[in-house]
C-alpha cells in the first residue's frame, strides 16, 4: 500500500515532441493517499490511459517523476514496483487451470508452495471462483475471466496500487454492477490504494472516493463525486457529468449585471473575472418551470421513469430541465427559472463566480 | 451463430463441381488402374488387389517411404522452430516490418523447378557460389552429385531455403494479433521471457502453428520438382523421394498398375497422418 | 539495434545469397561462366535477357504463364467467394466434411494426377490450353481462397448483413457492393495466394500443355536439356519468373501478416 505522488509529469509520443499539441499528458501534478479509491475519468483519448501506463511503469515519462511513499519509482520496470493492472480486455493465460492463473504472480516471484496455496483459496473465495479453481481458465465467461484477471492483481499482498483500465468495457450490462459492486466490497476489505480508468461516469462516481477528471492531457478538476456534480469548475467537467450535462449557456455582462439573451440572471454569488468568452452553468435538476422567468417553448419531453427530461428553447438556445413533477407538453409555451445557488459563471470555460451573497 | 440453411449448397455447388472435376474424375481414374494390370495398346486385366501386396511388401518402396519420412521429420525439426524463432526476433511494427516481409516471400514465388536449377548452379563445385566457396575457400570437399550425404544435406538446406519463410509468416501473423495488454500483464506479474514465450505466445501461435505443420507435412511429402532437378533423385537412389520414385515407376517403366496403387498408398498415409494431426492439435478446443 | 534484430537479418542475407547468384550469372556470358569462378560480372551483357524478349519461344511462356495464372486467380476467387459466405454464416447438412474434404485435395499429390488429368483433359479437349491449367490448379487453390475467405467473412459481424437487408438490398446487391468491399483485404490475400501457388505449380502445367500454352517454367526446363549448357540463359529467364510474384507481394504487403491472423482452422 502507497501514496502516490506524480510530480510535474509529462509525456508525449513523438520523439522530439515541439509544441504543447505534440503531448498526451500535458502537466500532472497528483497526490493520491494510501488505500484510497481514485477514478480518472475522461473521454477517449484525453490521456487518461497514458497516465495509468506510466504509473504502473509501462510507460517512461518524457519528463516528470512517480513517487511511490516518497520514493522515486520512476525507472523501476513494472515487476518492480508492485502493482496490479486489470486491463479492457480480460488477460488470462489460456493453457493454464483457475488455480494457476491466480498462482502464476506469487510463483514468479518465489513464494513457497504453501503460502501461495492459502493465498490464492483465499482470494478464489473472495471473488466467488473456488469451484472452478481447477477448471481451464479459457472455458470461462468474459466477467468470470475479468474476475482472475482482478485476482491476479488481489493475491499479492505486496502491491502497492491496483489499476483498472476500463475493466468493466466487455461485460455484459446486467453482470456490470455485480462485478462493480464486487470491486467496492474489495476495495473496502482489503484497503488497497486502487485507480480506476474509464469513460463512463457513473463507473466512476461509484466507485471511487476521488474522481479525477481530464481532459486532452490536462486534468480539469478533482473532487468527490458530489463536489465534480455541484460546482463543476470547468464547463467540460459540467458537461461530462451528468445526464444530461449541465446547461452552457452564453451570456453577456451589461453594467455589471449578467444577461442571458436579454434576461437578467442571478448568480451564486461575485464574479472574480469577467474579461473573456462569458457563459453561465446550470444543471437541469436546478432548471424550473414555471409561470415567471424566461420564456421558451418545450421541444421534447423524455420520460426517464421517475423523472422527465424537457428540452426548452429559449430563441435558438437549448435548454434542458429535469423535473419530478407533471411535465408540461411539447410545443406550450412556458417560463424558465434558474436556481440562482446553483448557477455559476464561466470565463472561457473556467468558473468565474465565487460562493456567498452577491 | 449460423443459421441453418441449406441454401448454403447451392453456394458451394460451383466450388464442388471444380473440385470434383479435378479431383473425382482422376482419382477413380487412379482407383482403376491400381487394380489391372495392361500391356500397352490399351489392353487392361482385373488384377484385384496384387499391386497393393507387392508394393507394400516391396523393398523399393519401403526404401523410397522411409527416405521421405526421413526428409519430412528432418524438415519440419528444422523449419517449424526456425520459422518460430525468427518471427519472434522480428519487430513488431515500424518500416522495416513490410520490408522484411516481403525479402522474406521471395522464394515462396519462385516456380519449384526455378529453385532447383537455382540451387544446382549455386551449388556447382566449380562456378556455384557455395560450391566454390566450400570447396576453394574452406577447403570442404563438396560434390553432391558424387557425394549421397552431400545431396541429402543440400536438399535440406534448399527446403529449409523455399519453405522457412511460410513458417515464419505464419508464426508472425500469430504473434502480432496477441494484444499488447497480455504483454504488459506479464510484465506486471513478474514473468520471465520463457514464461512469456511458454504461456502467451505459444498459445496463441497453436492455431497458426498447426496450419504451418499441416501444410508443412503435406507439402513436404508430395515434394517432387524440386530435388528432381537439383539431383535428380541421385547419386544412385540417394535422394529418391516417394514422388520421384512414382513417378519413375509410372512415367518412366510404364507400370500403370503399380504406379497407381502405389499412388492410393501414398496418398492414403498423407491423409491418416494429416487427420490425426489435425484432431491431435485441436482436440482441447472442443 | 538490438542483437536479436540480427537473426532476421541473416535469415534474409541466406535467402538472398542464390537469388543473387541467380542475377550475376544472368549477366555472364556463357564463356566467362564456363571460363571458371567469379564473384560479380566481369563481362557485363544483357545478351541473355535480349534472347529471351526476342524469341517467342521464350516470351509466349512467359505470357502463358502470366495468362493461367491471372485466369485461375479469377475463377477461384469466383468460385470460393459464395462457398466460403456459406460455411462461414449457414449451417447445412455435410458442411464440416464438405470443408474437411475440399481441405484434403491439397494432400493429393500432383505426382499422382499428373497422368488421370492428363487422359481427363485431353479427353474434354481441353488439352494445351490456358484454361486447362487453370482449372487444374483449381484443384488446390479455391480449398486455399475458401478457408482463408472463410476466415475473413467470420471476422465481418452478421449484424451487417442484416442491417443491410432492413435497408432493402436484394442479396446480390447486398454481397457485391457491402460484403465483399468490407473483407477486400482477404480478397487480396486470397488472391495473392492463388497467384502464388499457380505461378510455382509446374509439374501439372507441363503435363497439360504442349505448344500453344506452355509456361515458362517448362520452357526452361526443356531448353536446359536440349541447349545443354546455356546456363545463363537459364538464370535469365529464372530471374523473370521472379519478377511477377514480387509485384504482387509488394501491393500485398501490409495485408499479408494480418490475413493469417484471421485465417481459422
Amino acid at each position: 500500500m502507497a501514496r502516490i505522488t506524480l510530480d510535474n509529469l509529462k509525456h508525449s509520443y513523438s520523439a522530439n515532441p515541439v509544441s504543447m499539441d505534440d503531448y498526451a499528458l500535458k502537466e500532472i501534478d497528483l497526490d493520491w493517499t494510501d488505500g484510497g479509491a481514485y477514478a480518472l475519468l475522461g473521454p477517449s483519448g484525453c490521456g487518461k490511459s497514458t497516465l495509468l501506463n506510466i504509473i504502473s511503469g509501462l510507460l517512461n515519462p518524457t519528463s516528470g517523476r512517480v513517487l511511490f511513499d516518497g520514493e522515486d519509482v520512476t525507472a523501476l520496470p513494472p515487476d518492480k514496483r508492485n502493482i496490479a493492472q486489470v486491463f479492457q480486455f480480460p488477460v488470462i493465460y489460456d493453457t493454464m487451470t483457475v488455480y494457476d492463473n491466480l498462482a502464476f504472480p506469487l510463483r514468479n516471484r518465489g513464494v513457497d508452495r504453501k503460502q501461495i496455496d492459502n493465498r490464492v483459496h483465499e482470494i478464489a473465495t473472495m471473488l466467488e471462483l473456488t469451484d472452478s479453481l481447477s477448471t481451464r481458465a479459457s472455458h470461462l465467461t468474459p466477467d468470470n475471466k475479468q474476475k482472475i484477471s482482478m485476482g491476479r492483481g488481489l493475491v499479492r499482498n505486496d502491491v502497492n496500487v491496483i489499476m483498472f483500465d476500463e475493466p468493466l468495457t466487455v461485460i455484459d450490462p446486467e453482470l456490470k454492477w455485480k462485478l462493480r459492486s464486487k470491486l467496492k466490497e474489495l476495495h473496502q476489505s482489503i484497503a488497497s490504494t486502487m485507480i480506476y480508468v474509464t469513460h463512463d461516469q457513473t463507473e466512476a462516481l461509484t466507485f471511487a472516493d476521488q474522481v479525477v477528471v481530464m481532459q486532452e492531457g490536462e486534468i480539469v478538476q478533482i473532487g468527490t463525486p458530489i463536489e465534480l456534480f455541484e460546482r463543476p469548475l470547468h464547463t467540460f467537467v459540467g458537461h461530462f457529468i451528468g445526464s444530461p450535462g449541465m446547461n452552457i449557456l452564453p451570456v453577456e455582462m451589461v453594467d455589471g449585471s449578467v444577461r442571458f439573451l436579454d434576461h437578467p440572471v442571478e448568480l451564486e454569488g461575485p464574479v472574480k473575472d469577467s474579461k473573456g468568452s462569458l457563459e453561465i452553468g446550470i444543471r437541469p435538476e436546478y432548471v424550473r418551470i414555471g409561470t415567471k422567468g424566461i420564456p421558451g417553448v418545450i421541444r421534447k419531453v423524455a420520460d426517464i421513469g421517475r423523472r422527465t427530461v424537457i428540452e426548452a428553447c429559449v430563441n435558438d438556445i437549448l435548454v434542458n430541465a429535469i423535473t419530478e413533477e407533471v411535465p408540461p407538453e411539447t410545443g406550450q409555451e412556458v417560463h424558465l427559472e434558474f436556481e440562482p445557488s446553483q448557477t455559476r459563471l464561466y470565463t472561457d470555460s473556467w468558473i468565474a463566480t465565487e460562493v456567498g451573497a452577491q | 451463430m449460423r443459421t441453418v440453411n441449406q441454401r448454403g449448397w447451392l453456394f458451394v455447388l460451383p466450388v464442388l463441381l471444380l473440385v470434383a472435376f479435378n479431383a473425382l474424375v482422376p482419382l477413380m481414374t487412379v482407383v482403376n488402374y491400381s487394380v489391372q494390370e495392361t500391356f500397352g495398346n490399351n489392353q487392361f486385366f482385373w488384377v484385384g488387389l496384387r499391386w497393393f501386396e507387392e508394393i507394400l511388401q516391396s523393398e523399393r518402396f519401403h526404401a523410397a517411404l522411409g527416405r521421405q519420412m526421413l526428409f519430412t521429420v528432418t524438415i519440419l525439426i528444422i523449419e517449424i522452430p526456425l520459422g518460430v524463432a525468427i518471427a519472434l526476433a522480428m519487430p513488431r511494427r515500424g518500416f522495416w516490418v513490410p520490408v522484411c516481409l516481403v525479402l522474406m516471400s521471395l522464394p515462396l514465388l519462385i516456380p519449384w523447378n526455378v529453385v532447383g536449377a537455382m540451387w544446382n548452379i549455386f551449388t556447382l563445385p566449380d562456378i556455384g557460389l557455395l560450391g566454390y566457396t566450400l570447396n576453394n575457400v574452406l577447403g570442404i570437399d563438396y560434390n553432391m552429385t558424387q557425394d549421397p550425404f552431400a545431396a541429402w544435406i543440400t536438399v535440406i538446406v534448399m527446403d529449409v531455403w523455399h519453405w522457412t519463410s511460410l513458417v515464419v509468416l505464419l508464426s508472425y501473423a500469430g504473434l502480432i494479433s496477441i494484444p499488447e495488454a497480455y504483454y504488459q500483464a506479464a510484465k506486471i506479474d513478474g514473468a520471465s521471457n520463457w514464461s512469456v514465450f511458454r504461456h502467451i505466445q505459444l498459445p496463441k501461435m497453436k492455431r497458426v502453428l498447426t496450419i504451418a505443420v499441416l501444410l508443412r507435412f503435406m507439402d513436404s511429402f508430395n515434394i517432387y520438382t524440386e530435388p528432381f532437378v537439383l539431383t535428380g533423385g541421385g547419386p544412385g537412389n540417394s535422394t529418391t523421394l516417394l514422388s520421384i520414385d512414382l513417378v519413375k515407376v509410372a512415367l518412366g517403366q510404364f507400370d500403370l498398375g503399380p504406379a497407381a496403387a502405389m499412388s492410393l498408398i501414398y496418398f492414403a498415409i498423407t491423409l491418416a497422418v494429416s487427420w490425426l494431426f489435425y484432431t491431435l492439435m485441436t482436440r482441447d478446443d472442443r | 539495434m538490438k542483437p536479436r534484430n540480427l537473426v532476421p537479418i541473416i535469415y534474409i542475407l541466406f535467402l538472398l545469397l542464390p537469388i543473387y547468384w541467380l542475377i550475376a550469372m544472368s549477366f555472364k556470358t556463357t564463356n566467362e561462366i564456363l571460363g571458371g569462378f567469379s564473384l560479380f560480372p566481369q563481362d557485363f551483357t544483357l545478351d541473355n535477357y535480349r534472347t529471351i524478349f526476342t524469341e517467342p519461344v521464350w516470351y509466349w511462356g512467359y505470357f502463358n504463364s502470366i495468362l493461367y495464372v491471372s485466369l485461375n486467380t479469377v475463377i477461384s476467387l469466383v468460385a470460393a467467394l459464395p462457398a466460403a459466405y456459406a460455411f462461414s454464416r449457414y449451417s447445412f447438412i455435410g458442411d464440416k466434411h464438405l470443408f474437411f474434404w475440399l481441405l484434403t485435395n491439397r494432400m493429393a499429390p500432383a505426382a499422382v494426377f499428373a497422368l488421370p488429368f492428363f487422359q481427363l483433359y485431353s479427353s474434354v479437349g481441353l488439352f494445351d490450353t490456358h484454361l486447362a491449367v487453370a482449372l487444374a490448379h483449381c484443384l488446390f487453390n479455391i480449398p486455399l481462397a475458401v478457408w482463408i475467405l472463410e476466415g475473413f467473412m467470420s471476422s465481418v459481424p452478421k449484424e451487417l448483413d442484416e442491417t443491410a437487408y432492413v435497408d432493402g438490398y436484394s442479396f446480390h446487391r447486398f454481397f457485391i457492393t457491402v460484403f465483399i468491399p468490407s473483407i477486400k483485404a482477404g480478397v487480396g490475400v486470397a488472391a495473392f495466394f492463388c497467384f502464388m501457388f499457380s505461378w510455382v505449380e509446374l509439374l501439372l502445367a507441363k503435363t497439360l500443355t504442349a505448344v500453344d500454352a506452355k509456361p515458362i517454367a517448362a520452357t526452361m526446363t526443356r531448353t536446359a536439356s536440349s541447349a545443354g549448357y546455356e546456363l545463363g540463359l537459364l538464370a535469365a529467364a529464372g530471374v523473370l519468373t521472379i519478377i511477377p510474384g514480387a509485384i504482387v507481394i509488394y501491393f500485398v504487403r501490409n495485408y499479408i501478416a494480418k490475413g493469417f491472423a484471421l485465417g481459422r482452422v
